[in-house]
């Protein structure tokens, strides 16, 4: 069965045939890479970061497999349902939410503590993608068409900016303006709305930011002027990567990493781990790695034949793509310091989850890449 | 509817390519910051990595030690366990403070100070917490290290003065640098590093430092040590050793001697002019200056009467008092105003113009010539030999013997210890008025305006006892040493030398009875010669007297006499010469010669000067002469 086949899997055993099992292996590769990363963090130990790291991915992949063979219609079918859901807990975290680290992001219920953030990254996505699935082709760019993906979009980040999180909350708008993009909204009214969204940005450099956020955007415009201070941490990560050289320094022998210069490292810092140990060919071959995801959700988009699925395969990938982004961007200092872990390779369970979740909506797209489900009641009928 | 629908999927796939290709776009940016960062700018990288990973410590140098003539240690090092807080790594500096409250002794108040510091201070700069820990203290706390970031064990040296009391003034102390003195010199802003403040401490500074050395060493983000590597370290040169001329034992049979008195002795070895003993009572101990003295001790030693701080030895400045006479008939003498034989009558006082001056016996001493005036230390002789000679000539003679000299004994003496010989010039210009024959009288007897310290008074002994210009130092000189002749006339030196046998060991002798009725220094064969001298300190009136004041025991200790004595031993063969100031040590001289005995008698026993001193192994002392 080829890329472009319009028939649709029923059977388990049809469907798992189907799955796209060489995209699989790329992420499995991914992951293993931050196992190994995890390793070398605790200096060749499996505690207490490699091995529950591993657990987690084993598991994760699992999900991703189990969300790729649910059909699409019963996406859609929980797609406002989940928005919403996400929406309460999200207002739910600005009433009761647990504060960590200077912001609230946490919501415990009972023995989970979980954050509403992540679980928004998808709903939003599905939200979306279900609105346009639904709306007829020649509204999208109609007034009716703007105001409701708008508010659908404003309202999670307004909350989000609030915990406040500006880099989620961003990530959300970037991901949310591109399924915008990819629905079809003309070049007339992107270029109206980038030159409000200019002007709206500067406004809100000016006064929407708080101080600490506003010192980490004046330090990433020159670390070099606050070296033991915010600066601190672009600077060491900035030496890490470059005295990796070629090379690097080899596997578990970064000194920068090692001798405890970098901070985070189990973390949003882990490519510098792997940029100063592995050098440019390690760098350059996991950038390749995650590109190669991304050319792989771009195939897989456009072979979808219904909206949904493609829309929700560019939101998810663009999500993923501004993981990386961000997260390599920030550790060789050309953004500001935010905290996006790099898919995958990252300690830390809730974003794995989300990103395994997400992934698996796009292995289940290219499963069910010739199904086209119904335009369901939607709000415009 | 079909036509719609397959331009929308072709609008969806050419925005989808343009999309992807926007995002390979990034990650080739991406990869091209990689590239700079990793392959263009490496080697600064690299170097700054390097710098990260290896920095130098500050090896502080071992302080030379300091030894007496027989090579007892006077001032030396011991281990010293500190613990230090590195601000970065301890987060809340208060929080780290009291946990490690639970394992040593940390009042709230210290807690509040050290805060205060930690906060002033950089962050990666650690700051002293506490030094001079016992070793249970410090084991208990390297035990519960992984409980207290921040907290850095560390062992030094400390300075360390195994006879406190006994060379305080002699040693001095040694102290942080003021920090505005240390000029940026990492080793003066070093936390356990002392620099000698005093005495010989800071006399022999350059010989006793040394060079400090460089230890390089890994180091992870918080500074903490993860290796060493002595391969690429310079090591510190330690300061050398530097021994003395004083003599531990003598020195404490000065101190005990002078028994908690205020009061000084100096004794020199009369061949080499080494002093032997320089002992200033009361006095400190040196220890507690080394690691910062508590307001309350220093108040306490800094209001004291007795003035322990204060070196009286070389310093303190005393009338001089009857001391001077043997000096005086041996001018008077030598200069063919006495002839040996004749005599003044004294009949306790005589009149000049309408002032009448007392000898210091009111019912006088009769006839007496030379020998029995300096026995007896009868003032009316003394005055009419201060008259005959005139004020030029008493004073060439106190200069000659050492009198209004400062010398460098290898430890700075301050300026204002030269003392005073007053001339008729020094008069007209601090007074404005003439020299007088009543000034000369005063001057004859050790008092008025004439002002000396005690080491002066030791040199003058000396050089009395020799005839020699014996100059006096700390340090060791070479055995033989022989100082020029002063060029007196033997004649009249050995019948002033004879005088001042008489005065311990002839009846009569102002210290006969004193010293065990002639018995001086008690030891079989051995005579001493000596010199009493009072210097008064307030005169009793007549309203007092008639108020039953008769003597100076009823005076307030402030306003009694100063007590003094001079002495040289053996009187065969001079070799030790001591002189011994008891501030208010009251009537007569018995406070002085007792204790000037005591310690000729410990000298002469021992003979100090039997044992060469040699130049020391570890380098050679510094050289005083000159």
């Amino acid at each position: 069965m080829g890329v472009f086949t319009q028939s649709v899997p029923r059977g388990f055993r049809e469907k798992l045939y189907e799955v796209n099992w060489a995209f699989v292996l790329l992420i499995v590769l991914i992951g293993c890479i931050g196992v190994g990363m995890l390793y070398s963090v605790e200096a060749g130990s499996w505690d207490p970061y490699a091995s529950r790291h591993a657990l987690r991915f084993s598991v994760g992949v699992l999900l991703m497999i189990v969300v790729a063979l649910f059909p699409p219609r019963f996406w859609m079918g929980i797609a406002y349902p989940a928005y919403l859901g996400a929406l309460i807990l999200l207002v739910g975290v600005e009433l009761i939410g647990v504060t960590a680290m200077g912001a609230q992001r946490w919501l415990d219920i009972g023995p989970i503590r979980m954050q509403p953030s992540e679980l928004m990254k998808i709903a939003l996505v599905l939200a979306l993608a279900r609105y346009y699935h639904d709306l007829p082709e020649e509204k999208v760019s109609s007034l009716g068409g703007l105001i409701v993906p708008g508010i659908m979009i404003a309202a999670p980040m307004a909350l989000i900016i609030m915990q406040p999180d500006l880099g989620t909350s961003l990530l959300l708008g970037a991901t949310g303006a591109a399924i915008v993009f990819m629905a079809g909204l003309s070049w007339k009214v992107i270029a109206g709305g980038g030159l409000l969204g200019a002007i709206g940005g500067n406004i809100f450099l000016q006064y929407g930011l708080q101080d600490y956020q506003r010192a980490r955007i004046m330090t990433f415009l020159d670390p070099e002027s606050d070296p033991m201070g915010a600066g601190y941490h672009i600077l060491q990560s900035k030496i890490a990567l470059g005295s990796g050289g070629a090379t690097g320094k080899g596997y578990m022998q970064g000194s920068q990493a090692h001798l405890n210069f970098l901070p985070e490292k189990q973390t949003d810092f882990i490519f510098t781990m792997l940029g100063e140990e592995f050098g440019f060919v390690g760098g350059i071959f996991v950038l390749g790695l995650y590109a190669l995801v991304l050319a792989n959700c771009v195939m897989i988009a456009a072979s979808c034949r219904s909206t949904f699925l493609r829309l929700v395969v560019m939101g998810v990938a663009t999500t993923f793509a501004l993981y990386v982004f961000i997260n390599v961007g920030m550790v060789m200092g050309l953004l500001p310091v935010v905290g996006v872990p790099l898919p995958m390779i990252s300690y830390g369970g809730t974003v794995m989850m989300t990103v395994l979740f997400g992934l698996g909506l796009i292995l289940g797209a290219h499963v069910h890449r010739g199904a086209e489900p119904p335009k369901g009641a939607g709000l415009f009928g | 509817m079909r036509r719609d629908k397959q331009e929308a999927q072709a609008q969806f796939n050419r925005r989808a390519l343009l999309m992807g290709a926007a995002g390979l776009g990034v990650f080739a940016g991406l990869g091209a910051r990689l590239y700079s960062l990793q392959i263009l700018e490496q080697e600064r990288y690299r170097t700054l990595s390097d710098d990260n990973q290896f920095n130098f410590r500050l090896q502080p140098p071992v302080r030379g030690r300091l030894l007496d003539r027989f090579d007892q240690p006077i001032a030396e090092n011991r281990d010293s366990y500190r613990l230090m807080i590195i601000p970065e790594q301890a987060g809340d500096p208060r929080a780290a403070l009291e946990r490690l409250s639970r394992f040593m002794p940390l009042s709230e108040e210290r807690i509040d100070r050290l805060v205060r510091e930690i906060r002033r201070s950089p962050r990666f700069q650690p700051v002293t917490i506490a030094e001079d820990l016992d070793w249970q203290t410090f084991t208990r706390i390297n035990l519960h290290l992984p409980e207290l970031s921040g907290i850095t064990p560390d062992v030094g040296e400390v300075r360390t003065y195994p006879h406190p009391q006994t060379f305080a003034h002699v040693t001095g102390y040694v102290q942080s640098a003021p920090p505005e003195s240390a000029n940026g010199d990492p080793l003066l802003l070093h936390p356990g590093f002392r620099i000698g403040r005093a005495g010989v401490e800071a006399a022999a500074e350059d010989t006793l430092r040394g060079e400090a050395g460089q230890l390089k060493v890994e180091v992870n983000a918080y500074g903490r040590v993860i290796r060493e590597l002595p391969d690429q370290s310079v090591p510190a040169t330690p300061g050398r050793d530097v021994r003395l001329a004083v003599d531990l034992r003598a020195q404490r049979a000065a101190m005990a001697a002078l028994d908690g008195q205020a009061a000084a002795a100096v004794a020199l070895d009369i061949q080499t002019g080494e002093i032997l003993a320089l002992a200033s009572s009361p006095s400190f101990d040196p220890n507690s200056f080394v690691l910062g003295i508590g307001q309350e001790e220093f108040d306490g030693l800094n209001t004291n009467p007795y003035r322990p701080l204060f070196n009286k030895a070389t310093t303190g400045l005393y009338a001089p008092a009857s001391t001077v006479k043997g000096m005086a008939a041996l001018a008077a003498l030598q200069e063919g105003e006495f002839d040996p034989s004749e005599e003044v009558f004294c009949n306790g006082s005589t009149r000049l113009g309408n002032r009448t001056f007392h000898c210091w016996r009111r019912e006088g001493h009769g006839r007496v010539n030379y020998h029995e005036a300096v026995k007896t230390s009868c003032d009316i002789y003394f005055y009419e030999a201060a008259r005959r000679l005139g004020i030029e000539r008493w004073r060439q003679m106190a200069l000659t013997c050492g009198l209004g000299e400062l010398f460098d004994i290898g430890m700075s003496i301050p300026q204002r210890a030269e003392g005073l010989v007053p001339s008729p010039a020094w008069k007209r210009a601090r007074r404005g008025q003439p020299w007088t024959t009543g000034d000369m009288y005063n001057t004859g007897i050790g008092q008025g305006d004439l002002l000396a310290s005690p080491l002066q008074l030791a040199v003058m002994t000396a050089r009395v006892a020799s005839g020699r210009k014996v100059t006096p130092t700390l340090f060791p000189r070479e055995p033989g040493h022989q100082f020029e002749s002063l060029g007196f006339d033997e004649r009249y030196r050995e019948m002033v030398h004879q005088a001042m046998r008489a005065v311990v060991h002839e009846p009569g002798g102002t210290s006969y009875w004193t010293l065990d009725a002639g018995r001086g220094l008690g030891i079989e064969g051995v005579e001493m010669c000596g010199k009493t001298g009072t210097a008064q300190v307030y005169s009793i009136s007549a309203e007092e007297r008639a108020a039953g004041v008769r003597d100076q025991e009823d005076l307030p200790w402030r306003l009694r006499n100063h007590g003094l004595f001079i002495g040289y031993a053996p009187a065969a063969a001079p070799r030790y010469a001591v002189a011994v100031v008891v501030e208010h040590g009251g009537g007569g001289s018995t406070a002085a010669a007792r204790p000037a005995r005591d310690i000729l008698r410990d000298l002469v026993q021992r003979d100090p000067s039997a044992r060469p001193v040699g130049p020391i192994a570890t380098g050679p002392t510094p050289s005083t002469e000159g």
